[in-house]
């Protein structure tokens, strides 16, 4: 579904990613995990070409991410999902409003289509009584879940996680963490960068763990938890619960 | 009793009335045009300067700290009394029009760009990677939200501007200080020009009411 082959990506002289081979198959969640700096949101925003890699290829469904522009660019980003850290929901404009957006503009729904479509994404996340606030009214979780509707909406056929929930205050945390659990179960591929654990443990079909712009390790959460091969993912594990060690 | 004579003579008053009140129409289209034109082009020239393209904004950023530092009227006067120089005769309220229109979209583009420059990067992001175009995101996205910051500075450059309409007296266009000026050394009374500042305030005081109650719709909390 997503393949990234020989990702490298520089900014000026500091080489962030120096070579990342990853294959996410259909409905696969892949959670990657690795210590700030290792170049995981790097690489996330470049399966959208929100950063522009330096080097190697992304394809989706066969289809080269990484060699579109303009339009076709515009097009490929309809079937990327993308949830960021800090919301990005428009302030302007009210939740449905929001979630309609590039359902009108991008996708050339009808507004009653998109209108419908926004309403069932924002049922799907527990939001449709909001429909109508700004965003300001809301708490940080409520305003990940619309953004979460919001790249929804489009149908993608990925979702890219980039730290989801690192902004939330922790009781706002599991609403979120909720809604992705519901969308792996449906079926959605999805690529989760974050540092909820417990989360990658119960729900994520393989982890990943990236240090120094390379993918270290890889596994099924019991392989990464329970019996990390190398030494740098043992450290950092180690770091994260220094009672269990 | 004196003071009344002085700034509000009645027969006086009446004499003028109808000057006057042909002037404050010309005051007022002249400032509509200005505000609209200068407003309308600083937003494009800031629209443009997006693009990022060091051929649009060097011109552009030219224009706007050039247009930012001369004094108007220094500009009203090289254009009324220089340009026929070079053949050009432009009257005097089409001169009014392009320098004041000029330097109001010198303010103004500056004015949304820093708007522009405000709105946070993430906001570019969520709209790009839900596939809008770059124009899509800075007309439904960017601009909105640059507007709203750049509604109280625009609103008293607006005013600013307009006012100096009263600059057209200096070549010849028939605006409220021109009329009132010119009736009073014909009357000797100062009554003319107490009309024209009871005039200014009719024109501009609920446009400063309305630009409050504009800037309440606007606001909204981040």
């Amino acid at each position: 579904m997503l393949e990234i082959n020989q990702l490298q990506k520089s900014f000026g002289d500091t080489q962030v990613l120096t070579s990342i081979d990853l294959s996410v198959k259909p409905g696969e969640l892949v959670f990657v995990i690795g210590p700030s700096g290792s170049g995981k949101s790097t690489m996330l925003r470049c399966c959208n070409r929100l950063e522009e890699p330096t080097s190697g290829s992304i394809l989706l469904d066969g289809e080269h991410v990484t060699a579109c522009h303009g339009a076709a660019l515009d097009r490929m980003r309809l079937k990327i999902g993308m949830v960021f850290q800090g919301f990005h929901l428009y302030p302007h404009k009210s939740v449905l409003a929001n979630v309609m957006l590039a359902q009108v503009k991008a996708l050339k729904r009808s507004k009653e289509e998109a209108r419908a479509r926004a309403m069932e994404m924002l049922e799907h996340v527990g939001l449709a009584h909001k429909a109508d606030a700004m965003p300001s009214e809301l708490s940080g979780g409520q305003q990940q879940r619309v953004a979460i509707a919001r790249a929804l909406a489009l149908d993608p056929k990925v979702m890219l996680f980039d730290e989801p929930t690192s902004a939330l205050d922790p009781e706002l945390v599991g609403s979120v963490l909720k809604v992705m659990k519901q969308l792996r179960d449906e079926g959605m591929t999805m690529v989760v960068v974050s540092h909820e654990m417990d989360f990658a443990r119960e729900a994520a079909d393989r982890v990943v763990f990236m240090d120094g712009g390379v993918v270290v390790e890889a596994g099924t959460p019991e392989e990464i938890f329970g019996s990390p091969k190398s030494e740098r993912l043992r450290a950092f594990l180690s770091r994260l619960h220094p009672s269990a060690s | 009793m004196r003071f009344l004579d002085t700034f509000f003579d009645g027969a006086v008053m009446a004499k003028y009335l109808p000057d006057l009140l042909s002037a404050i129409v010309t005051t007022l289209w002249l400032s509509a045009i200005i505000v609209v034109g200068g407003l309308a082009l600083g937003l494009a020239l800031a629209c443009l300067r997006t693009l990022g393209r060091w051929y649009l904004t060097l011109p552009i950023v030219a224009f706007a700290d050039i247009g930012r530092a001369l004094p108007p009227l220094v500009v009203i006067l090289i254009f009324y009394f220089g340009l026929p120089g070079l053949g050009l005769n432009l009257s005097g309220p089409m001169v009014l029009i392009l320098v004041l229109g000029g330097v109001l979209a010198a303010f103004a583009e500056e004015i949304f760009w820093a708007g522009l420059t405000a709105v946070p990067k993430g906001q570019w992001e969520a709209g790009r990677a839900t596939g809008l175009s770059f124009a899509q995101t800075l007309f439904e996205i960017a601009l909105p939200q640059a507007i709203r910051m750049g509604i109280p500075p625009l609103v008293n450059r607006a005013l600013a501007i307009t006012k100096m309409t009263a600059l057209g007296s200096v070549i010849g266009v028939k605006e409220i200080l021109a009329v009132s000026s010119s009736a009073q050394s014909f009357s000797g009374s100062a009554t003319p020009l107490t009309m024209a500042a009871l005039a200014y305030l009719a024109i501009f005081l609920p446009v400063v009411i309305l630009s409050r109650l504009l800037e309440r719709r606007y606001a909204w909390a981040v």
